[in-house]
């Protein structure tokens, strides 16, 4: 099998169309995971080539030096060079460059070359190259390189064949390996415009359409209205599109879970299956149609181009703040639910802006929390106007965002003034020509997050699910209890000891039991006070409402609301966080941070509002 | 001059880049992205807030600098 098997790394610049061309090659056969110890992501397909032999393929992250001062390029050097441990050497390299582009791009192919292994060089993007009217001669430009060049147009269909025929054919002779000094490492520039000089003629050095979008899409205001109009479209669409589909899966599961309770026994398997599995799974699944929308909408801006330029307007205002304007987008992903915000964060190269962006996207609002927040606000807030316009329940709410906001902005300023590392991150940031996004690519980059959403995170919330199931179900209640079952359980021991906890913020037990399910998704927060108050279905919540009212204070109802706001919560947002930073001390460091920052939020606001009342 | 001091839509060639502080990493990622003697630049846009980044056009390549990021390139006029 070796013998016949060819293993081929793909390098290049970013934005040189390296992954187009990986998924023009390799379809949906991609096998995507992590280098080992690291949060780099890994790449790897496979595909028969005509003569029978085996090509697999490694994409590796894209690169603009090998100077390496991200853990990216130092990986990228490794493998190639055969250090990487568990990484076999590539039999050939194939350095992807961008013809559009190759003044920047050909200085990484030298570089490349210097290593001293078999390499071809990929002329990406030649139908741009054409259609801007730049002119490349490629047999002076191989003469020149010493390598086989080949054109490829990874966006349409067939567009690779030249560089498959290459690579299947026999492997080129390599160059021999250059040390790599400083002197010749000031004189690849000085190469480049030699090589460039001879084989390339460009009327213009920029597209015409690169420059007409931009002069709007950058302006200081044209531009952060397109902006903003851009968001609100996408959130619309989470909306009109993502909820009802989750709400169609939650009630698919629902349907599953009563056909289930029908046939089955009465007792703890039965209640297992019907509120452990089917609700548990029917939770975290519902999740999936919003995220996949929100993800729609973010690949097609991430291959439109368009993502740089919100990060560019928005550097400024994210800088103050201790992030970087590539945090912006997944911190609005947040709002619809943090967990594909910090799946988001990938974009962001910088590890230390990363990690910061990933500890304060949980307290954006997301959707989970407004059932919580509409059932608090309509038993408590009363319906009257303010200054004649504004509804208090609305204000209440918006506070609530707003409260939310400022304390991402506030835990982001502390991260950068503790944060022992006070060197200076940089923003260079290319802004690459603006693309008409392929579904190919969408697709394959939907059905990668879909995938790591299924497989990584349901069995880690369905064995959390469970947990709590059984600790809210046993033990069952004594013959003759009056009370609600879940009273008697653990949950219910533990909710009267959460009390001594929470008798400052102003919670009753029943609210200090009900924290307990909100830990595994914050709107259940609704039902669990809805069981122990025994108002029947979850569903009755004007019942619920009354109940809520008759029970407690205005000053507790604040300072839940307050808590709901800041506290963590959601334990899948906690699994994604160690899924995304490998590290059980960073999932630590958020529990912390935001338990702290909820209890004292929600001590100050009820020991103020109980003045007031 | 430094590159930070242009105004939108300025041309100039560049002069060198300084680091600013012994083995600068950022100095040195902004000499292999192009910033070398003798490369025209130009300053495409300014950022909204602050007039802060930089959309500097380098070559075929747009790239964002912060202000502090663009104060290590020394720039000089155009020649003419």
């Amino acid at each position: 099998m070796s013998a016949s098997t060819l293993r081929i790394a793909l390098v290049g610049n970013p934005n040189c169309g390296k992954t187009a061309l990986f998924n023009q090659l390799t379809g949906g056969r991609q096998k995507v995971a992590n280098y080992a110890g690291v949060t780099i992501e890994r790449k790897e397909g496979r595909f028969i080539a005509p003569s029978g032999r085996v090509l697999q393929i490694l994409d590796l992250p894209g690169t603009y030096s090998f100077d390496a001062n991200s853990p990216d390029e130092q990986v990228t050097r490794d493998v190639l060079e055969g250090n990487y441990p568990g990484e076999l050497v590539p039999d050939l390299i194939v350095c992807v460059a961008d013809a559009t582009n190759l003044r920047l791009h050909l200085r990484f192919v030298l570089e490349v070359k210097r290593l001293g292994r078999p390499v071809v060089l990929a002329l990406n993007m030649m139908d741009a190259a054409r259609r801007r009217g730049i002119v490349i001669d490629v047999p002076e430009l191989q003469r020149r390189l010493g390598i086989p060049v080949v054109e490829t147009i990874a966006v349409k269909r067939g567009g690779a064949a030249a560089l498959v025929q290459r690579v299947d054919g026999e492997i080129p002779v390599a160059a021999p390996a250059m040390a790599d000094d400083a002197v010749s490492h000031a004189n690849l520039h000085a190469q480049v415009r030699e090589i460039l000089g001879a084989t390339v003629t460009m009327p213009r050095q920029t597209a015409a359409m690169d420059d007409a979008l931009d002069r709007w899409t950058l302006h200081p205001v044209f531009g952060l209205l397109i902006l903003a109009v851009v968001m609100f479209l996408v959130f619309q669409a989470v909306y009109a599109a993502g909820k009802p589909m989750t709400d169609l899966i939650g009630d698919g599961f629902g349907w599953l879970g009563d056909h289930a309770a029908a046939s089955l026994p009465v007792g703890p398997i039965k209640s297992l299956i019907v509120d452990g599995l089917f609700g548990g799974l029917g939770t975290v699944i519902g999740f999936l149609p919003e995220i996949l929308v929100l993800f729609f909408f973010i690949l097609l801006l991430e291959e439109s181009g368009y993502l740089p330029r919100a990060a560019f307007l928005l550097d400024r205002l994210m800088m103050s703040v201790g992030l970087t304007g590539r945090s912006f987008i997944p911190l609005l992903s947040s709002f619809a639910c943090a967990i594909p915000g910090i799946m988001g964060t990938r974009t962001i190269q910088d590890p230390r802006d990363r990690l910061a962006t990933i500890l304060v996207a949980p307290l954006m609002t997301c959707s989970a929390r407004l059932p919580v927040y509409a059932l608090l606000i309509g038993a408590f807030i009363p319906m009257h106007h303010v200054f004649g316009i504004f509804n208090l329940q609305g204000l209440v709410l918006f506070a609530l965002y707003a409260v939310g906001i400022l304390g991402a902005m506030a835990v982001g300023w502390v991260i950068k003034r503790i944060h022992r590392d006070k060197s200076e991150h940089a923003l260079l940031m290319e802004l690459p020509s603006y693309r008409l996004p392929k579904p190919r690519d969408i697709a394959i980059g939907l059905w990668e997050r879909c995938s790591i959403f299924l497989k990584r995170l349901t069995g880690v919330i369905l064995a959390l699910t469970i947990i709590m199931w059984a600790i809210s179900t046993f033990p069952s209640p004594p013959a003759g209890a009056t009370g609600p079952a879940i009273d008697y359980s653990l949950a219910g021991y533990l909710g009267h000891y959460l009390q001594y906890i929470f008798a400052p913020l102003g919670f009753n037990w029943q609210i200090s039991l009900s924290l307990i399910p909100a830990f595994a998704a914050r709107e259940t927060a609704v039902a669990a006070l809805a069981t122990v108050y025994a108002v029947g279905g979850d569903a009755n919540t004007l019942g619920l409402a009354h109940a809520l009212a008759g029970n407690f204070s205005v000053a507790s109802a604040l300072s839940l609301m307050v808590w709901f706001a800041f506290a963590p919560q959601c334990m899948s947002t906690l699994a994604i966080i160690r899924r995304e930073t490998h590290s059980w001390r960073n999932v630590a460091i958020s529990f912390g941070y935001m338990f702290a920052l909820a209890y004292v939020a929600s001590l100050v606001t009820y020991q103020i509002a109980r003045h007031f009342a | 001059m430094r590159l930070s001091d242009l105004p939108k839509g300025a041309s100039a060639v560049v002069d060198r880049v300084d680091d600013a502080h012994m083995a600068d990493p950022i100095a040195q990622r902004l000499r292999d992205l192009g910033f070398v003697d003798g490369e025209p630049v130009r300053v495409v846009a300014i950022g909204p807030m602050g007039a802060d980044p930089l959309l500097i056009q380098i070559g075929s390549t747009r790239f964002a600098l912060r202000r502090k990021e663009a104060a290590r390139v020394t720039v000089r006029e155009q020649a003419a």
